[in-house]
């Protein structure tokens, strides 16, 4: 059972008033990140939204120390500082609990320009969490294609849509055979914050990737943000599950898609609500399009239902 | 603890308002209506500006960017977003 909202703790390492959008997804996982983790973290941002929602130099709108690091670098930077941070408790030159090294990265600093660091990192798993916030694009540049953007959505960089599938980043990072790999989405943030207690206690390399559904890229009303969150998990557009050791199990709402309880909702109606599908659902081959797109998520289901039944 | 030199001293400081008085963003303005409200907390834990009380369910304007998450996913409608003056 998932914590109940109601137990969440009170703390906010993520401080009213800061630079991100009105209803930003981005902001409001960090926030459930901030409950889980506490105080003793040390944050590394590649360049993203949630930079610029740090706020105005001299002023920061999180509540841990920071370091602004290049694109490419999560992972490599991540394990130097986790690294770093062992060997003066060692040497004696730090006192009391270690914190938590975590990098906090877009789908673009993780999925595409990030992904040899990472995937580097994962390999010697170093202690630290990665976390990629997935607004499927990059946002903070004006909304450019990123290998997380889903097949048929237009981007600036897609104008006739997207043609190729999103990749499935957190299976990738499994296979790196990490302890920790999870997926979360900001309709869920019990679901959120209990998988980062549990990366929290594990050492060596954790990975939580968060679908973060951003209004403007998107384009659809901010005020629908955890709607559309929800939207994605129910219709099967993102599948909620954990890893620990290697060992794959769902979560709700997932779960019972998995297990064949239930089935998820057509993908229409989640992709009518984001202005980036219009012109593809209006224009002559809609219905191929829609249809391909839905392929996409029954295969995705298909294939980690059979995935899960492997680990040794 | 050995003096820190000057080049790594941080340069920003954890603050409310690192953005500016983010209430001036707002377009309409969330506002509870405390006859209709359960004390679910659900508004709380969506708001992503951490603006919500989670006790007396009561909202810090000065901050609030309007975004109006906390209206569409209050089960019981306690809340109404009003056009700002
Ligand atoms: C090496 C390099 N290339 C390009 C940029 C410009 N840039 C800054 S933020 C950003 C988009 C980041 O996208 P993502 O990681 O998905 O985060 P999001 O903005 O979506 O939150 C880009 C391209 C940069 N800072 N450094
Ligand atoms: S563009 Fe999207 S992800 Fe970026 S700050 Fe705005 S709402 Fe957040
Ligand atoms: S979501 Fe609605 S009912 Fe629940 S605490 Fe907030 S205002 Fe009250
Ligand atoms: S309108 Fe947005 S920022 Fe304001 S209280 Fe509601 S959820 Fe929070
Ligand atoms: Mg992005």
């Amino acid at each position: 059972m998932a914590t109940s909202i109601k137990k969440l703790p009170d703390i906010e390492q993520v401080l009213s008033g800061n630079g991100a959008c009105g209803g930003c997804p981005a902001t409001m996982a960090l926030r459930m990140v901030g409950k889980a983790l506490g105080p003793n973290a040390i944050m590394l941002l590649t360049p993203a939204c949630s930079v610029a929602s740090m706020g105005m130099t001299p002023k920061l709108g999180y509540n841990w120390p920071c370091i602004n690091i290049t694109f490419a670098s999560a992972g490599s930077s991540a394990s130097g500082i986790t690294n770093a941070v062992e060997i003066m408790k060692e040497k004696g030159r730090f006192e009391g609990e270690l914190p938590t090294v975590f990098s906090w990265a877009g789908d673009g600093g993780t999925y595409d320009i990030g992904f040899q660091a990472l995937s580097a990192a994962a390999e010697r798993n170093e202690n630290i969490i990665h976390f990629c916030y997935n607004n499927e694009a990059y946002s903070n540049t004006g909304v450019q294609r990123s290998g997380a953007t889903p097949r048929g959505t237009f981007t600036t960089t897609t104008p006739t849509g997207k043609r190729q599938p999103k990749k499935n980043m957190a299976l990738l990072m499994l296979e790196h055979n990490i302890p920790y790999v999870a997926t979360a989405t900001v309709a869920y943030p019990a679901d959120l914050y209990d998988k980062v207690v549990k990366a929290k206690s594990i050492k060596g390399m954790k990975y939580i990737e968060i679908l973060a559904p951003c209004y403007l890229g998107w384009q659809f009303d901010m005020a629908d943000t955890v709607q559309l969150s929800r939207m994605a998990v129910r219709s099967g557009a993102w599948l909620l599950w954990e890893a620990d050791n290697g060992r794959i199990t769902f979560n709700n709402p997932t779960a019972q898609f998995i297990s064949g309880k239930k089935n998820p909702e057509a993908v229409d109606e989640y992709l009518m609500k984001q202005g980036r599908f219009s012109r593809l659902l209006q224009g002559p081959d809609a219905k191929e399009r829609i249809a391909e797109i839905q392929g996409d998520v029954d295969r995705e289901i298909a294939f980690m239902r059979e995935r899960a039944k492997i680990f040794i | 603890m050995r003096s820190v030199t000057k080049a790594y001293r941080p340069i920003s400081w954890p603050t409310l308002g690192a953005g500016g008085d983010t209430g001036s963003w707002r377009m309409h303005r969330p506002v509870v209506n405390h006859e209709l409200c359960t004390k679910c907390q659900f508004c709380w834990v969506y708001c992503p500006e951490a603006v919500i009380d989670r006790k007396a369910i009561t909202i810090d304007y000065r901050y609030c960017k309007g975004c109006g998450v906390c209206a569409v996913e209050c089960p019981t409608g306690a809340i109404t977003m009003e056009k700002e003056e």
